[in-house]
């Protein structure tokens, strides 16, 4: 197997056996990007130098490979986190010079257990988006069909882990973000719990949404990686201080007779049916390893889309009002006065999503509209969340779609935003309710496009979501193909 | 009844909030801005359908309450650090143009 097909741990395993050096690593790492990224548009920034020093820290024995299972292990990091001296672009021309004086506390775990970053990903313009297309740097290409978007607002990194750019990838998700581009570009992407991993210097898009998580070649990858992020951090006051459990170690308990519960609302016409035959062959497979299946309903699944769509907006024109021109980021020359600065630098320096956003958020707070909108669908998302709480009382984790589609062709909803906002369906309730969520491959449709199987579990059960993921996995491994198109 | 929605958001509503949300909208993002609010927020109608007289607001889904630290002052950025990103500087302070 080529080194940049290698899964975290299988590589970290022949680093620490000196069968290879940390060296040998990133340079197969920056060949493979130095050849791909021009078709992928994967990378926003690539850091070679950086990341030939950082290695020669280790392959010259001034660091300890064998201190984390991420030691000399070449990552790609969404450009939506800080990180200190290199640009951090958020995939927005406001913040194209913008060098952060610190670095996001997740950054900072994973630089403390000796990863080595390979460069920022692209992604959604401030991660608004379902399909990368609203970057202000270009779409970036799925790797199994570059006329495809390779989902959003995560792309970059998840065309990067699918693509062999990158062993492993840091993304972010707030109605989807790393759930649906995992499903589209066939690899494993986790949104953990609200509050399990720290915000502290990842640029606020909706702030009680917001969760880094891994996004990987296979599940064992994705426990390794969350193990580095979650965790406590006084820097984020909504982290939650509780214990973090070995993810690794939870993976080895079979999940003979768990309770899976399968949602009916997420299996709806209009679905992509290959989508739908993928998703039960995947619950037949759970069945078999020994699992209970069992229907129920989260009826409350189709208000997410209208709750979501509120909610975010409102939460990120409030954000967004610090971008100012004053402080960092874009500003127009010669402005007349401080408010024609203020207006000029925003409405040039944002795209159209981000301004729609802007403005829907902004008429749901304002005076008049507020308890019609805000208050409205802050509501219906007690309900929904309620409706988790439910399910979780007759069942131990869910079973469903990520997505009802397989990645889309460029351009095919970039006009018509109420499309794209629908396309989110099946992921925008965990989000609002808090949940975690996983999505790990389970097959192809016809076109050969790979398809997501979503499992979601209770606040702060990651590990119980990994070990479905896990067994699932090693039920179905061989049957892996990678992207033919490169 | 007429076929034609009701709109939910004039031109002139548009342009308040676009001033509002300190965006200054060009003639032709103005109209689209309003058809594309108008298509999304009549979607946003779905959410009347359902009862939520007794039901509490969610702002955040995992609770916290008083999340206190000690009021102390501790090491900051350096403000070499915090003005290198600023658009205008005088070394010392943020520049901007006149307020009037």
């Amino acid at each position: 197997m080529e080194i940049f097909s290698l899964t975290m741990h299988d590589l970290h395993e022949l680093l620490v056996r000196r069968e290879l050096s940390v060296t040998e690593a990133v340079r197969s790492f920056l060949e493979r990007i130095q050849t791909f990224n021009g078709k992928l548009n994967a990378y926003l920034t690539v850091l070679a130098e950086q990341a030939l020093q950082e290695a020669d820290r280790f392959d010259n024995g001034k660091k300890d490979l064998t201190e984390s299972p991420l030691a000399g292990v070449p990552l790609a990091i969404k450009d939506v986190l800080c990180t200190r001296g290199i640009r951090t672009s958020c995939g927005s021309r406001i913040l194209q010079q913008f060098v952060p004086p610190f670095d996001a506390t997740a950054v900072e775990a994973l630089h403390r257990a000796g990863a080595i970053f390979l460069g920022k990903t692209n992604m959604d313009e401030f991660a608004m988006g379902s399909s990368n297309e609203n970057s202000a740097y270009g779409p970036c290409r799925n790797p199994w069909d570059l006329e495809r978007v390779p989902g959003g607002s995560s792309g970059g990194s998840a065309a990067a882990v699918a693509a062999d750019l990158c062993a492993g990838a840091l993304g972010t998700d707030t109605g989807g973000s790393i759930r649906q581009p995992a499903s589209f570009c066939g690899v494993v992407g986790l949104k953990p719990t609200y509050g399990r991993v720290s915000r502290f210097g990842l640029v606020a898009f909706a702030s009680s949404l917001d969760q880094i998580g891994p996004i990987t070649k296979d599940v064992e990858d994705a426990a390794i990686l969350l193990q580095a992020v979650a965790g406590y951090d006084r820097r984020d006051s909504t982290s939650v201080d509780r214990p973090v459990p070995d993810y690794r170690e939870a993976l080895r308990t079979p999940i003979e007779g768990l309770k899976l519960g399968i949602p009916q609302e997420y299996f709806i016409d209009g679905m992509n049916p290959d989508v739908v035959q993928a998703v039960q062959r995947a619950i037949q497979t759970c069945r078999d390893l020994g699992a209970e299946i069992v229907d129920l309903s989260l009826p409350h699944t189709d208000y997410g889309v209208a709750a979501y769509y509120i909610i975010a907006p409102a939460e990120a024109s409030s954000n967004l009002a610090r971008y100012d021109g004053v402080k960092y980021g874009f500003r127009v020359p010669d402005a007349k006065d401080l408010m024609d600065m203020y207006c000029q630098s925003r409405v040039n320096g944002f795209g159209f999503e981000v301004k729609r956003r802007i403005m829907l958020g902004t008429y749901a707070l304002s005076a008049g509209y507020y308890d019609a909108y805000y208050r409205k669908a802050s509501q219906v998302r007690s309900l929904i969340k309620q409706d988790f709480l439910a399910a979780f009382e007759k069942c131990d984790a869910l079973l469903a779609p990520v997505s009802p589609v397989p990645a889309f062709k460029i351009g095919e909803k970039s006009d018509d935003p109420l499309q794209m906002y629908l396309s989110d369906v099946f992921t925008l309730p965990a989000s609002l309710a808090g949940v975690p969520g996983i999505s790990v491959p389970c097959g192809f449709t016809a076109e050969q496009l790979p398809v997501g199987l979503q499992i979601l579990g209770p606040h702060f059960q990651e590990e119980l979501i990994l070990r479905v993921a896990f067994h699932y996995e090693q039920a179905t491994r061989d049957q892996r193909p990678k992207p033919a198109v490169l | 009844m007429s076929a034609i929605m009701r709109e939910k958001i004039t031109r002139s509503e548009i342009r308040h909030v676009a001033k509002l949300a300190r965006l200054e909208l060009q003639e032709e993002e103005e109209r689209l801005m309003t058809d594309q609010m108008n298509n999304i927020l009549s979607y946003m109608d779905k959410l009347n359908e359902l009862d939520t007289s007794a039901v509490a607001p969610t702002t955040h889904a995992i609770r916290l309450q008083n999340v206190f630290r000690k009021d102390q002052v501790e090491p900051s950025l350096e403000r070499e650090e915090v003005l290198a990103n600023a658009p205008q500087s005088d070394g010392a302070s943020f520049v901007v143009p006149k307020v009037f």
